[in-house]
């Protein structure tokens, strides 16, 4: 059977064998977290404790603000140390709450109704929205703004990324195997928020453990969602990729998924749906993969938000004493990190620690191969986005619709030439906007 | 602000910047933006690539026709990276040999020469290819025309004689016996060569283009490991086959038949290894397709109606100034674009 997939894109090395076959290990309640008041994208959630308040697992430290935004609970049990400005993972200051833990946890859950099959489609979205859910894949756009289309814009079509393109990481893949009734109960609820009844599960062929698994449970709980091998390729876990690869439809520029009827939601975000909605927590932990040739033990860790790095790192081992280079993300897309002291939050998918061995890249000239022509994804020009940029002709830019870029990294993962043609259109797409 | 003038005011004291590093409890951390994989393409890996794909032809040449093509072909690299050397220094650039095109120009101009081609036209010619082909638009990746091809042309303008005086291989006949290539004795004698010798090479003609067989064990290997785009090649034999059989089939009497049109002359190395040139080629691959369509068509006209027998180079160079115009009128249709 020929595997359906999506056009150009790249073939990087997966290094997924660090840790795909270690199971998800629970960490213990840290001693303290920090927990930023901006891990979704939109507006900084606004706080509701001060310094010296007791609060629970669970319980709301920092409310909505406006309607694209995301509520933030507290991810122990203990007291507001301070609420103050902490290096955040994403490379800035940012503010944070600090807590001490006190005692071992106290949860403090949200209302939820007997059985979710009888509630309504706005008090499951109320739920979500409580506790906090965000996209886990990465990109963290609040959930509940996701599962409210605005009218006008019929979805017929519901896909579960459980592609997980990028290299190292295997939280998802893990939680597909470990958590795989819960992730489907999660898609279930899903869908019943959003009235449709085509359910995909996108899941790449080397994953095939993950894939016969879901399969086997899909037909012993008797769902109809479809599970569909897509073979190997990055970016394949960008949405539009995604929904092209499944169902052929393409999101038109500027647009989004819900413009051509589908919703993707990421496995661990329909994995945190499924444990709001059925046992009212709050999302304050999620499966994180600490990996790399830089880290002793690479692993699969369900640990709380707001855990140092530090502490996650401990927990893996420690690291390799010749580790350079830790980051948050996959290596595609992946932020640097200059400390091990910021703390995970909603969006960490995984931290790689890396040996580097070769820290000077040499530039050379474009010698126009097009090799970043034919990978790009979104057909774009990276070389000439990437020149236009470098010479300040931002006007030239919209022209290209460089805005459609989605700063994948592929082209720069092929140039023979290693010119920086993302980092030129991050500032190209900066300017021209 | 007081601690600003401080620093300011204090004389900087000269630290050992590791020392930093040095300290227990502190790693030297990276910071850099994604992606943080790369693959292992690079220039210096397709330029070894291409080198060794010309091996086989560049060998049977020197097998076929002596030392002389060996004296030739290193008088033609050491002056073509001489040439790069100079301009350099006389610019005030830092001199890169590294990643050795200079040594892919100097090879592809002298494996397109006669083979008793004159030693001091080797110098002109690789001078001319470097200096006007490839310097003066800016060096690596700014040249228009293939740097090698336009030496070639410079060559052909310049020794009009020596450029159409063809020794034939040591095999075929005694030492140093000129006779003419198969497309010459065709357009002017109107003798067929068999197809057999055009293959295996031992025919009249360039030092790196005799041997079709060879040249495509090479010119396989660059497609297969990427280092060439497939479409050029493909486009424009498949065009020179479709378009010479199509004249062969309405007048058999006077057209070669097309197999005798792909093997003979340097279609195939220039096919694999000139048209390819990724600098002077397009970037887009619907451009790809029309750039060797176009050398194709071009090819041909020269081959059957103008007056010269091959028209390889000129096909090629021809291409190589449209190419600007085919990227702008290529360019892919973005993801989600909707056709107006």
């Amino acid at each position: 059977m020929k595997l359906s997939t999506f056009k150009n894109g790249i073939h990087p090395k997966s290094f997924k064998h660090f840790s795909n076959r270690k199971k998800i290990e629970e960490m213990q309640v840290p001693e303290e977290v920090f927990v930023p008041l901006q891990q979704h994208i939109g507006k900084l959630a606004k706080p509701i404790v001060k310094k010296k308040d007791e609060v629970k697992t669970g319980q709301i430290i920092a409310e909505t603000d406006g309607f694209i935004s995301s509520t933030v609970h507290s991810p122990i049990t203990g007291k507001v140390k301070a609420i103050d400005e902490f290096d955040h993972p994403s490379g800035v200051r940012a503010k944070m709450i600090h807590i001490k833990k006190t005692v071992d946890d106290e949860w403090e859950l949200i209302d939820i109704p007997k059985n979710w099959k009888d509630a309504t489609k706005n008090e499951l979205i109320e739920i979500i929205k409580k506790a906090g859910i965000v996209g886990l894949g990465g990109a963290a756009f609040p959930t509940q703004v996701k599962l409210s289309p605005p009218k006008g814009k019929p979805i017929d079509s519901f896909i579960l990324n459980g592609v997980e393109c990028e290299p190292f990481l295997t939280a998802d893949h893990r939680m597909m195997l470990e958590y795989t009734d819960k992730v489907l109960t999660g898609m279930a609820i899903t869908m019943k928020i959003l009235g449709v009844k085509n359910g995909y599960i996108g899941i790449e062929d080397n994953k095939p453990d993950a894939i016969s698994q879901i399969q086997k449970r899909v037909m012993d709980l008797n769902y109809d969602f479809k599970v569909i091998p897509l073979k190997l390729k990055y970016p394949q876990g960008a949405e539009k990729m995604l929904i092209d690869a499944i169902l052929k439809r393409k999101v038109p520029i500027g647009g989004l998924p819900m413009d051509v009827g589908v919703v993707v939601n990421n496995v661990g975000t329909v994995f945190s749906i499924y444990e709001a909605v059925t046992e009212g927590k709050a999302l304050v932990e999620r499966v994180v993969t600490v990996t790399g040739d830089g880290v002793k033990e690479p692993k699969n860790i369900l640990a709380r938000i707001g855990t140092t790095f530090k502490e996650l790192l401990e927990f893996s081992g420690g690291l390799k004493d010749e580790t350079n280079h830790i980051y948050m993300g996959g290596p595609m897309m992946g932020v640097s990190q200059h400390s091990i002291s910021v703390p995970m939050i909603k969006a960490t998918s995984g931290i790689v620690c890396s040996i580097e061995k070769s820290v000077n890249v040499k530039v050379s000239p474009c010698i126009r191969c097009g090799t970043c022509v034919r990978v790009c994804p979104i057909n774009l020009i990276p070389t000439k986005l990437s020149r236009l940029s470098e010479l300040s002709k931002y006007d030239e830019l919209g022209k290209y619709e460089i805005q459609s870029c989605i700063e994948c990294g592929s082209c720069l993962y092929s140039c023979p030439s290693n010119i920086p043609l993302v980092q030129w259109i991050r500032v190209g797409k900066l300017k021209s906007h | 602000m007081e601690e600003k003038s401080k620093t300011t005011n204090v004389k900087p004291k000269k630290k050992d910047p590791r020392a930093k590093l040095k300290k227990p409890n502190r790693i030297p951390m990276l910071l850099k933006s994604s992606p943080h994989l790369r693959s292992d393409y690079s220039i210096e890996k397709i330029m070894r690539g291409v080198l060794l794909a010309l091996l086989p032809t560049t060998v049977l040449g020197v097998i076929f026709f002596g030392w002389y093509a060996l004296l030739m072909i290193f008088v033609g690299i050491v002056s073509c990276v001489l040439t790069e050397l100079i301009f350099n220094l006389v610019s005030g650039k830092k001199f890169k040999l590294t990643d050795g095109t200079s040594v892919l120009t100097g090879l592809l101009l002298v494996l397109t020469l006669p083979p008793s081609f004159p030693i001091p036209g080797v110098i002109l010619g690789s001078v001319v290819a470097i200096f006007v082909g490839k310097m003066i638009f800016g060096g690596l990746g700014y040249n228009i025309f293939n740097p090698a091809l336009l030496g070639r042309a410079f060559l052909q303008a310049s020794y009009p004689v020596k450029m159409t005086t063809w020794t034939l291989p040591k095999y075929v006949g005694a030492d140093a016996i000129t006779g003419a290539t198969p497309l010459g004795l065709f357009k002017f004698e109107h003798i067929m060569t068999n197809i057999k010798p055009l293959i295996l090479g031992n025919i009249g003609g360039t030092i790196g283009e005799t041997s079709a067989l060879v040249i495509l064990i090479g010119g396989i290997f660059i497609l297969i490991k990427k280092y060439a785009d497939w479409r050029i090649p493909l486009s424009y034999i498949g065009t020179v086959f479709i378009l010479g059989g199509l004249f062969w089939l309405i007048n058999p009497a006077q057209y070669p038949n097309p197999f005798f049109h792909i093997f003979a002359g340097g279609l195939m190395l220039g096919a694999f290894f000139m048209a390819t040139d990724m600098v002077t080629s397009p970037i887009t691959t619907k451009g790809s397709w029309i750039f060797g369509i176009g050398a194709g068509i071009v090819l041909i006209t020269i081959r059957l109606l103008g007056g010269l027998p091959e028209g390889v180079m000129y096909s090629i160079i021809f291409m190589n100034g449209l190419v600007p115009l085919i990227n702008r009128y290529t360019r892919p249709k973005v993801f989600g674009e909707v056709k107006k």
